[in-house]
């Protein structure tokens, strides 16, 4: 699947997006699998509250399956307007 | 209905003019134009949105969609930039129209309150010493709570 970061968390661990082989069954699984990779992974991933996640273009959550998924974006709170 | 995430700059009174024109049956247009303010320093340089192509326009649509549905809007409009943007530039913009204007006010607050924290859009501040991140306010997430 391919994974996508924006803004802080996109800076943090240094690419836009990167594709990912991943048997994780949840997105706080993956997340629990980037992070064991480097540390700037832990370093953005390290408070979740302060993160949110997309699956397939849709705001989700942390505990969400996420089997069949093409695209998982991670990103802050939003700020448009 | 029109949703539009672009990078150019858009014209304000051509927009409105072009929404506003042809609603027979709406007696209300309200407009917001977002404003991109200089920080507390007053040395702003840029400000540098960032958005998610795809799911941007898909979360802009589904929430003027939803505006259409609650308030029997007879047009909804929306323009969100995003790119390098300098102070006092138009950062995006909304209207609706209604048969009666409470309903275009409405609305227009809703799909405000809404693109702020749902719509996939980051804006970063850019000074000479510095380049901030401008972090969600809880207010804005509080302000979901009345719809």
């Amino acid at each position: 699947m391919d994974i996508l970061y924006f803004a802080w968390v996109r800076e943090r661990i240094g690419l836009p997006r990167e594709r990912v082989d991943s048997d994780a069954a949840t997105v706080a699984e993956l997340v629990d699998e980037l992070r064991a990779r480097e540390d700037r992974y832990a370093v953005a991933f390290e408070d979740l509250g302060a993160l949110r996640v997309a699956i397939d273009q849709e705001l989700s959550d942390f505990d969400a399956p996420i089997a069949g998924a093409r695209e998982i974006a991670f990103f802050p709170p939003m700020t448009g307007g | 209905m029109r949703v539009l995430v672009q990078d150019a700059p858009f014209d304000l009174g051509a927009e409105v003019t072009e929404f506003s024109t042809g609603l027979d049956n709406a007696g209300a247009v309200v407009t917001f134009t977002g404003i991109v303010r200089d920080v507390a320093s007053g040395d702003l340089q840029v400000m540098e949105i960032e958005h998610y192509p795809g799911m941007t326009e898909a979360a802009l649509t589904k929430i003027a969609q939803e505006a259409m549905q609650r308030w029997s809007l007879a047009d909804a409009l929306v323009i969100h930039r995003h790119g390098r943007l300098g102070p006092g530039d138009q950062i995006m913009m909304v209207a609706t129209a209604a048969r009666h204007r409470k309903d275009a006010f409405e609305a227009a607050e809703f799909l405000m309150d809404y693109l702020k924290s749902r719509a996939p859009f980051w804006k970063k501040e850019i000074t000479k010493d510095s380049a901030d991140w401008v972090a969600a306010k809880d207010d804005d997430e509080a302000a979901l709570d009345r719809w």
